[in-house]
């Protein structure tokens, strides 16, 4: 029954939005050939532990909930308007949405899937970033140049944070000492004391920067700028500049690759860029900056997120309504996901 | 240019266009506090080290005698371009705040002669940078009488081809799309659908027929065919397309009859004052573009993409109304000042034009790509969108339209084909 449902599927994806074959079609269109991709992952030594994927989906304002062992949607919750940011609370108890259109976030209950309240967050949440001791919650406001710092426990802001236009990524140094946030039409990543809440320095970069994504040992902070099209890796102590990453795909036009999402591996050794209209991930050995790999996922990739064991990680691409799953050690693309109309933010718990 | 209808038979638009020129002239006083800070230059000199370094921006608009556009909702405001520069003014400061760098903004709105002495009077106080709404005649007597200083104007308002061909200067770089970049963001759309047999209607404008020659040319280069052309006279007095819906409704059918079969009717009415009449009232049912219809924009006030929703938010904010447009192009050209001065960490004129022109300048501008100024000519390259009153339906460049260096160049004048020789000298 199964793969003539996945064909059924695919059929449906294919009507719904017309879209340039890719490689990962290929997936799609022969539904046994996953299924032994599959397969043979899980006879390896290493079985795909089952993690549940929470993404968001922008245009039809719910949430998709995938098994990672399974790589299928399990369940789709509705949610509030327009939800793009998403992460967990420190506990796993909760996901965090933001929904920006009702200009709050929203805390579900990851058991029961129920809403537990909202969270005060000023208005247009559009990004957030929670503390490592797993309180405050920082919220980018991209309507209002402002990072409002939220407690989560007792739902009240605590602060708020003026920086440039349109802030949008945040980033935190793994000690929670150092919040980092870009601000779209500033092009600045600002640098701010997460003690003081004062701003401690500005480091441009280049256009629209989206996402700060430090290195697991906070000795780096990765900033990637869309419109520019590159990634600037930045000294968190000196905020020197010490790199920038610029991507050159055969075929693609350079304006089409816009890096967003950001994600180093546990290990520190890989970065993984999401490129939006290059409908391409890079892979960057983080020792030389070096661009290893371009692989070819769904269509305006924006967000990623690995599992736990760092062995998957999962793309949202908004424009052709899916999720595509790469397998991490191999490099290559394993599948898609059809998930809800726009998918935006992804995060993956740890059950 | 004198009012092309008569006054009389329209007393509402009279009426409305002497309010709106009274408010122009509040808006000039109370442009005031933003004033140009006086000898910027030497404040600058002064205030090496910590202090803040001024860059004074002018907005220069020429007052024109413009007939009213035939519909309520096209009236331009009274902050119409003011409101986009000071949006861009307070986004350049928001920038500069970090950086030290400070923006200021001053407006002059006065006729051409009166425009052309003061903005000179300002420039020989210090002023460098001069955003510019005005005629293809003014803009030239402006550059020519500013071409031996250390000046950059911005044409936010002209869309004249021949400002970017023969005529170019090498001290004007324009944000407004040429008649050539609208004209082929069209071209590659219609072309794109497979609607390749257009009836042109163009009014007896100077401006409508440029337009209609910028459509000949799109039609040319992608490969449409123009089955038909006729001119729509509207002369002052003629009641031909004044009064009621019953009338045009007439005259509109019988106008568009006996044309030979063709896909889309191509529309070049850059005043609007008839083209609207068309749509629903073609003798053939075919849908209208070009001027009116589905029209070629910089800008869209319902324009969502690319985060620019924060964008509308904010100049709504500020001006209490959609942007339109000229904001738009005014609000892209005071950035464009502010992104290079932040970019070349410097507040001199001649350091931010340096940059501004250089290889490396990029501006993200809520467009889904970066802009910036051609070599060629110092056109703005930008995405242009289509739209419908209320609506964007497509942008071009559109898919398949190649181009080695950048799609952005397949609309209006390339490289290979400029005849701006300003701009090949160095």
């Amino acid at each position: 029954m199964r793969p003539l449902q996945q064909c059924c599927a695919w059929l449906r994806a294919v009507i719904a939005t017309p879209r340039p074959m890719r490689a990962g079609s290929a997936f799609r269109s022969l539904p046994l050939a996953w299924a032994l991709t599959l397969a043979a992952l899980g006879a390896g030594a290493s079985p795909l532990k089952a993690y549940t994927v929470y993404v968001t989906n922008e245009k039809d304002n719910t949430v998709s909930i995938i098994d990672s062992s399974k790589l299928e949607v399990v369940k789709t919750i509705k949610v509030g308007q327009r939800p793009r940011g998403i992460t967990l609370s420190k506990d796993q108890k909760w996901l965090l949405v933001c929904t920006s259109d009702d200009n709050t976030v929203q805390v579900w209950d990851t058991e029961t899937l129920a809403l537990v309240k909202t969270l005060p967050s000023g208005p247009d949440p559009e990004l957030f970033i929670l503390h490592p001791a797993g309180n405050p919650l920082y919220v980018a406001n991209e309507d209002d140049n402002l990072i409002t710092v939220v407690d989560v426990g007792e739902s009240r802001v605590l602060a708020e944070i003026p920086v440039g236009v349109e802030p949008e990524g945040l980033g935190i140094s793994p000690d929670g000492a150092l919040l980092v946030a870009t601000s779209e039409t500033t092009n600045m990543a600002h640098f701010i004391d997460t003690t003081t809440h004062a701003i401690i320095d500005n480091v441009l970069v280049d256009s629209r920067p989206r996402v700060a994504e430090f290195t697991p040992d906070g000795s780096q902070v990765w900033v990637s700028a869309e419109i520019g099209g590159k990634v600037s890796v930045i000294d968190p102590k000196s905020r020197q500049i010490l790199a920038k990453i610029a991507f050159e795909i055969p075929g693609v036009t350079p304006d089409a690759i816009q890096p967003v999402g950001v994600r180093i591996s546990r290990n520190g050794k890989l970065a993984f860029v999401a490129l939006g209209p290059a409908n391409r991930v890079a892979v960057i050995d983080t020792a030389t900056f070096k661009v290893e790999k371009y692989l070819l996922v769904g269509q305006r990739v924006w967000q990623l997120a690995f599992t736990p064991d760092d062995k998957l990680l999962f793309t949202t691409n908004g424009a052709s309504n899916d999720v595509s799953v790469i397998d991490v050690e191999k490099l290559r693309v394993l599948r898609s996901i059809r998930v809800g109309r726009y998918p935006w933010g992804v995060v993956v718990a740890r059950h | 240019m004198p009012l092309r209808r008569d006054a009389t038979l329209n007393p509402g638009a009279s009426t409305r266009l002497g309010l709106a020129q009274g408010l122009l002239c509040c808006c000039l006083l109370l442009a005031s506090p933003f004033a140009f800070p006086a000898m910027a230059a030497s404040q600058q000199a002064a205030g090496e080290g910590l202090a803040r370094q001024q860059v004074a921006v002018l907005l220069a608009r020429e007052r024109r005698d413009l007939p009213p556009p035939l519909s309520l909702l096209d009236m331009p405001a009274a902050d119409d371009a003011v409101a986009g520069a000071q949006l861009a003014i307070n986004d350049n400061n928001t920038t500069g705040r970090f950086l030290k760098q400070e923006f200021s903004l001053e407006v002059i709105q006065a006729e051409a002669g009166d425009l052309l002495r003061d903005v000179e009077a300002r420039v020989r106080q210090g002023v460098s940078f001069v955003v510019l709404d005005a005629s293809p005649p003014t803009l030239l007597a402006l550059a020519d009488r500013l071409k031996d200083r250390n000046v950059l104007i911005l044409n936010a308002g002209a869309n004249a081809d021949e400002l970017r061909a023969e005529a170019c200067r090498r001290n004007v770089v324009h944000t407004a799309p040429s008649r050539g970049m609208l004209a082929d963001a069209l071209a590659q759309y219609l072309v794109w659908k497979r609607w390749r047999r257009w009836f042109l209607v163009a009014g007896a404008d100077p401006d409508d027929q440029a337009f209609a020659d910028a459509i000949r040319r799109g039609a040319k280069r992608f490969g449409a065919k123009i089955v038909q052309e006729r001119t729509f006279t509207l002369e002052p007095g003629n009641r031909r397309a004044d009064g009621g819906h019953e009338q045009i409704q007439e005259q509109m059918p019988a106008f568009t009859q006996n044309v030979p079969d063709y896909d889309v009717l191509l529309v070049a009415d850059e005043a609007g004052q008839f083209g609207d009449y068309l749509p629903f009232r073609t003798w053939d049912a075919r849908p209208v573009a070009g001027t009116q219809g589905l029209v070629a924009t910089s800008w869209h006030p319902a324009l969502e993409q690319w985060g620019a929703t924060q964008f509308q938010n904010r100049f709504f904010r500020l001006a209490n109304r959609p942007m339109r447009a000229l904001d738009y192009n005014v609000w892209v050209a005071v950035r464009s000042i502010g992104e290079a001065a932040t970019r070349a960490k410097s507040t001199t004129a001649n350091d931010i034009i340096a940059y501004l022109r250089s290889p490396e300048f990029e501006l993200a501008a809520f467009k889904g790509r970066k802009l910036s100024y051609r070599s060629w000519n110092g056109q703005l390259r930008q995405p242009i969108l289509l739209a419908t009153p209320k609506l964007t339906v497509t942008v071009s460049p559109q898919p398949g339209f190649l181009h080695p260096t950048s799609e952005l160049d397949t609309l209006g004048s390339d490289k290979p084909e400029s005849p701006c020789k300003a701009y090949a000298s160095p």
